[in-house]
């Protein structure tokens, strides 16, 4: 039998190891290919309209404006204040979880969560339209619910999954022997959590907050229903309560609309560029962040 | 010698309706090393953690019977749980250095007190550390992580860490079980000079380590305490049948 299983082994094994690279490859060449086409058809326009006309504030494409900068400010408007809702209660829902709720609970929790992260957006959006939009207008005594506001809270609800189901594993793995040591020196609970659970757990905890971030960054159906869609560059404080358009919701709104290679076009793609590289950014400093985790988990165990 | 600590039918069960302590009644006197000894599953360390309240974080189901700490007792809930783990400290098995600095670990525990004098913190880190013998090796490198040092030097500076806190009782679980022989005779000599000046309560990892430790000694054998008396009794002319055979390696 031994002798059966080293005859066939390596033939299986190069047959595995073949399929492996070709997927591994594959994806490889269609992120090549994604990125080479979003550059051919998105580049032109920094020559056809003009770097110094794509960087102003109006933004008319039908008239031939193609000002992205309130674009730009509308997704870092909304994405930022989604981070404020969702960082808080992400992080504290996390340590309430792993820390302090006993196991019945965490085991109901968590996965009710982990569906909540399933949610599609557009079912998100349709509340913030009916529910959430109208409430705050009155709230607020806004002349409109639908404005970054609401995307941002919006937002934070469908990056909070996201950041509750990362930060909570990496707070459970933070060794037992670390909450057992501060304890027996006397620390509070609290203490333990703040001081000595999630400075051990930070970068994983940050990493959460990053995908959370992307997750926002990212999203479209949702920010395209409730934020009112005012290609507006913001002035002051307020413009968190007056309606915004972000990236993502231009590009799925205005695609279906433009002819294939015209100045818009071109524009629209490179709108995706720089979102691309917003999302290259964020993830980049993720992985950085749980790379030097890694590094110092090496270190913990040598 | 006064007693520090006395116990009295001490009944304790697990979550899983194991009883880990049926029935414990002894005492603990001051400023001597009194060994808690036996096979595994005897229940000493489920002992050691109710001396400092530590199984509160356990899945304790039902505890019974009286802890008298200096007249109060342990078990009643009014006890301020941080302030007695301030007065009994403890050693686990495992160095369990926090991820902070040398530095950082030892004066973690007067750092939550809330004590900022940068004086007052160095006296007791150097205190401490000399207490534990670990001064002339690390006094040099205070800033290097806790993580840099050896498994032996890691377990000193729990010791420091625990220590420096001043407590009146030190709590040592198996302290030395991952250390080397060196290590291992290192601490056993600390201890004897800690004791002028702490009480120790120590659950050993071996026979022989306890006899070689002990002031008294107590035996336990899945959750009873058979037989505790002074180092000679036990070691020399044990009462019971069970712990003369376990002293003499016939099982354990």
């Amino acid at each position: 039998m031994t002798r059966q299983t080293k005859q066939t082994a390596p033939q299986q094994d190069r047959l595995v190891t073949l399929l492996i690279r070709l997927s591994g490859y594959s994806s490889i060449l269609l992120v090549t290919l994604i990125f080479i086409f979003l550059m051919k058809e998105g580049l032109p326009a920094l020559a056809d309209v003009g770097i110094g006309e794509l960087f102003t504030d109006r933004w008319y494409p039908i008239e031939g404006y193609f000002g992205i900068l309130p674009l730009i400010s509308g997704s870092l408007i909304v994405t930022l204040g989604a981070m404020l809702v969702s960082v808080p209660l992400g992080v504290g829902t996390a340590i309430y979880l792993s820390e302090v709720a006993p196991s019945s609970t965490r085991e109901v929790v968590k996965p009710l969560v982990e569906v909540l992260a399933g949610l599609p957006s557009v079912v998100l959006g349709f509340l913030g339209i009916i529910a959430a939009a109208p409430l705050l207008r009155r709230l607020l005594d806004l002349p409109t619910g639908l404005t970054a506001f609401a995307g941002a809270l919006l937002l934070g609800l469908i990056a909070i999954p996201t950041i509750v189901s990362i930060a909570e594993d990496a707070l459970n793995t933070v060794p037992a022997a670390y909450r057992q040591a501060a304890l027996a020196v006397g620390a509070t609970p609290w203490q333990t959590i703040w001081g000595v659970t999630l400075p051990a757990a930070r970068s994983g905890v940050l990493t959460a907050v990053m995908l959370g971030m992307g997750r926002a960054l990212g999203e479209t159906m949702a920010v395209m229903m409730v934020t009112g869609n005012a290609p507006t560059l913001p002035h002051g404080l307020d413009a968190l309560f007056m309606p915004v358009r972000t990236m993502t919701a231009t590009i799925a709104s205005e695609m279906g609309e433009v002819a294939t290679g015209s100045a818009h076009y071109q524009v629209l793609f490179l709108i995706g560029i720089v979102l691309f590289l917003f999302s290259l950014v964020v993830n980049v400093l993720a992985s950085s962040v749980s790379f030097r985790q890694r590094k110092r988990a090496e270190r913990l165990l040598s | 010698m006064s007693d520090i600590f006395e116990i009295e039918d001490l009944r304790l069960t697990y979550s899983d309706n194991n009883e880990s302590l049926r029935g414990v009644s002894m005492r603990i006197p001051e400023h001597a090393i009194t060994v808690l000894f036996g096979p595994a599953g005897g229940g000493k360390s489920t002992l050691l953690r109710v001396l400092n309240r530590l199984n509160d974080l356990a899945d304790v189901k039902q505890v019974s019977g009286r802890v008298l700490f200096h007249g109060q007792d342990l078990l009643s809930p009014t006890v301020d749980v941080v302030e007695l783990r301030r007065k009994v400290g403890i050693v686990f098995s495992r160095p369990a250095p926090l991820p902070l600095s040398i530095y950082e670990n030892v004066c973690y525990g007067l750092r939550i007190m809330g004590e900022r004098r940068k004086a007052r913190l160095d006296e007791a880190v150097e205190r401490g550390l000399r207490q534990a013998m670990l001064w002339e090796e690390v006094y040099d490198r205070l800033d290097a992580s806790g993580f840099a040092l050896s498994g032996g030097q890691q377990q000193r500076l729990c010791l420091a860490r625990t220590l420096a806190l001043q407590p009146e009782v030190v709590l040592l679980d198996e302290p030395t079980s991952a250390l080397d022989p060196i290590s291992t005779a290192r601490i056993e000599e600390m201890m004897q000079t800690l004791k002028d000046v702490y009480t120790i309560v120590i659950a050993p990892h071996n026979v022989q380590q306890a006899a070689r430790v002990a002031d008294q000694a107590a035996f336990f054998l899945q959750g009873e305490l058979i037989e505790w008396g002074d180092r000679g009794q036990i070691f020399v002319r044990p009462r019971d049948r069970r712990t003369q055979e376990y002293i003499e390696g016939r099982f354990g």
